[in-house]
């Protein structure tokens, strides 16, 4: 590991300015990425300004019926609070998807935002990467790219977002609120994270200048309907292969409203207008189902070794939606798929 | 040299015997470490410009304060081996996949070869060195040996930890839960089945 300074934050002001002091220095909570990467030398920050004793850790309902989720919330006790369990269980569950309960324990629900991909090569600094060094290349492309994106990719990366959370957080249409140097902003979920373009280095609309405070759910928590199906090499303590997130509101026996956001296949969590416009008034069940999953998938291409994500996306965009629409959403403690 | 981690295993030791660390790190010192600080060799390389100064740390581990000057690059994991002589805690993969190194700080269980030592400033560590009380196991650890709950030990001192950590918690209440809340912690011995039994025994006796 690279040395570095090492400074606390006593408020949100007080690191912005320790931020805009000092160029090429990181905010630290929970450190459960940013360390490891820092031991791979693909972080190398000239300082690290912990934010984690900031006062950033409630949970508070917010007017007109949200919920208002601090940054330094620990995903452990987000997955867990009874607010979040009743009225977004699909945040919860995808949660508790992802990591180990240890790191849970340590993440942070800004710093899970915030994540960078776990494709092999950026981690491995011997080889190229356009991600870790502009410029340089990607070796995903024509390498071994099992885990790599089908989806919103570009000539110049292929990698994964890799949160689950950050799937649900797209069905749920959070908002990201940010503090900078010239004050607070906020920035809906589908703008948060970028696909990878021309400029794969950057992962977020985040300024380098910025700490996130708070992400906001909206009231609809789509409590009755929902389900986050992750599949996986391992049962448990296993990135993502494809996960899908869903929120559905029915009425009578038609879809009202349905929601869905693919996890493993994209720079970020992955979501189709047209596919869930086509679900709109249908009856729910295969036929609608396999239809919008065609929709997403339509725009897939894959790289050699990742070519069965898109069947796989296929399969589990039904059957999250089966789970969902029948109201028996997936236990992430029995691993059975029903 | 002798370490003062006498119960480095966190098992009863009968016998006043030297532990094999002893004698391994009494054959280091005396051939050819003498006098290198504890991280010199892990940390010395790659320094950016002048050696990053130390930052006073203050600890609380198994009940014990402690004062320590440390680079902010060392990790809770190493400042309890090298600096406090703790090697009950074990660093396997280094890197937050296999849960070796699990500590609890202020009750609730992480890895803490991820964690910066300097940013638990204040905080209270407990390691496996911490759960006996007054010479009497601790309910994991009796429950550990009655189930036979391992073949290397390696991972032990983590999966013990973590165990004490996932009853606190209180969510698993099933196998299949237990199973799920301890995936942090790999046992490539793979004792799974006997550790599942250890915990639901240690688990009807809290």
């Amino acid at each position: 590991m690279i040395g570095f300074q090492y400074s606390r934050a006593s408020n949100v002001a007080d690191a912005v300015r320790q931020m805009t002091a000092s160029p090429g220095a990181k905010f630290v909570a929970g450190g459960t990425n940013l360390v490891d990467l820092m031991k791979m030398d693909v972080e190398k920050p000239a300082r690290l300004i912990d934010v984690s004793r900031l006062p950033l850790d409630k949970v508070e309902e917010i007017a007109g019926g949200g919920l208002r989720i601090g940054a330094l919330v620990r995903n452990t006790d987000l997955a867990y609070h009874p607010h979040v369990e009743r009225r977004y269980p699909v945040l919860s569950s995808a949660l508790l998807a992802g990591a180990s309960q240890q790191l849970r324990n340590m993440a942070s629900v800004g710093g899970n935002l915030l994540q960078r991909t776990r494709c092999a090569y950026f981690y491995d600094i011997a080889t190229p990467c356009n991600k870790r060094e502009p410029g340089s290349g990607c070796s995903a492309i024509g390498g071994v790219n099992r885990m790599n994106a089908i989806l919103g990719t570009s000539d110049a990366c292929i990698a994964v977002h890799p949160s689950d959370m950050c799937v649900a957080l797209a069905v749920l249409e959070a908002k990201v609120r940010v503090t900078g140097p010239r004050g607070e902003r906020e920035i809906p979920f589908v703008d948060f994270h970028r696909l990878p373009g021309d400029t794969p280095q950057r992962d977020t609309n985040l300024g380098a200048d910025e700490l996130i405070t708070a992400v906001e759910l909206p009231p609809r928590g789509f409590s009755a309907n929902y389900t986050y199906l992750k599949i996986r090499d391992r049962l448990s303590y296993a990135f993502a292969l494809v996960s899908v997130a869903v929120g559905i509101e029915l009425d009578g026996g038609n879809i009202r409203e349905a929601r869905f956001a693919l996890g493993g296949v994209a720079h970020k969590p992955w979501r189709k207008a047209e596919a869930e416009a086509a679900l709109r008034g249908k009856v729910p069940g295969e036929a609608a189902f396999a239809q919008a999953a065609d929709l997403v998938l339509r725009d897939a291409k894959s790289f050699g070794h990742n070519t069965f994500k898109i069947d796989l996306a296929r399969r589990t965009i039904v059957r999250a939606l089966s789970q969902a629409a029948w109201g028996t959403p997936q236990s992430q403690s029995s691993k059975k798929i029903a | 040299m002798i370490s003062n981690d006498e119960n480095s295993d966190g098992m009863a030791r009968p016998y006043a015997h030297p532990s094999r660390r002893e004698i391994i790190v009494g054959a280091v010192t005396g051939s050819f470490a003498m006098g290198m600080p504890p991280d010199a060799a892990g940390q010395s390389q790659g320094s950016r410009g002048s050696a990053a100064s130390e930052i006073s740390v203050n600890l609380t581990v198994n009940g014990t304060h402690h004062a320590l000057a440390l680079d902010p690059r060392t990790s809770l994991l190493d400042a309890l081996r090298d600096h406090l002589n703790l090697t009950g805690t074990k660093k396997g993969c280094d890197h937050g996949q296999c849960g070796a190194c699990t500590v609890l700080i202020d009750g609730r269980r992480v890895v803490s070869c991820l964690t910066l030592a300097v940013m638990t400033d204040g905080k209270s560590i407990t390691t496996i060195e911490g759960l006996a009380k007054n010479g009497t196991l601790h309910p994991l650890q009796q429950a550990f040996i009655d189930h036979d709950a391992f073949q290397c030990g390696y991972c032990t001192p983590g999966q013990i930890c973590s165990a004490a950590g996932l009853i606190a918690e209180g969510k698993a209440k099933t196998a299949e839960q237990i199973r799920e809340l301890m995936s942090g912690n790999i046992c490539r011995c793979g004792a799974y089945t006997n550790i599942v039994a250890a915990i639901q025994q240690a688990m009807g006796q809290s």
